[in-house]
């Protein structure tokens, strides 16, 4: 629980968030949880040609998916999970 | 009542668990192995049970290993740099050591 109000009390504040894959964001803390998952807003990768995957999932994510699908899809499957309990 | 302040400290400074002596070590300089051939030297300012930590006045120091083609020789380079405040998530310690005491 520390750790999480101490993330809580930065929440608003500019941060650098190092990856196991040595990806390093900048960005704005905008939220996190109790696992110390974290949401950053206005992201930026000081080094995005180092990493190809970056520039390939950003991409990704912003033309390929179907959002309204996969929100969807993942309201029935927890309603189908639901349903077997 | 004029007693209980002693008693806590004198509770403060036993070694119950191996916690405790990061316990000991908060605010002092600590020196922190990690996974992936780093490590990390600085004042250590919180932790937590699954070594989670937040460090301050952190160097950390990353050596990478490279072979010479020709020589089959291994280099080993080290590079250095300061972070005003880091935190460090736990599950990539390896190690903590605290801080040499003069005695």
């Amino acid at each position: 629980m520390l750790f999480f109000s101490f993330f809580k009390s930065l929440v608003g504040k500019d941060v650098v968030v190092e990856l196991k894959n040595d990806l390093s964001i900048c960005g704005t803390l905008h939220s996190v949880d109790q696992y110390l998952n974290m949401k950053l807003i206005d992201i930026s990768v000081s080094d995005p040609e180092k990493i190809p995957t970056y520039a390939f999932s950003q991409k990704l994510f912003r033309d390929q998916v179907d959002t309204q699908l996969l929100a969807d899809s993942c309201r029935k499957e927890l309603a189908e999970a639901k349903a077997k309990q | 009542m004029a007693e209980q302040p002693k008693k806590e400290v004198v509770l403060n400074a036993t070694i119950e668990e191996p916690l405790d002596l990061l316990r000991l070590s908060l605010e002092e300089r600590v020196h922190v192995k990690m996974r992936t051939d780093r490590e990390l030297r600085g004042k250590l300012r919180a932790f937590d049970q699954h070594l989670n930590m937040v460090l301050s006045e952190v160097e950390e120091i990353v050596t990478t290993r490279e072979t010479d083609e020709d020589t089959f020789e291994e280099i080993y380079r080290q590079t250095k740099r300061t972070v005003p405040m880091l935190f460090v998530r736990g599950d990539s310690v390896i190690l903590v050591s605290p801080p040499v005491r003069a005695s």
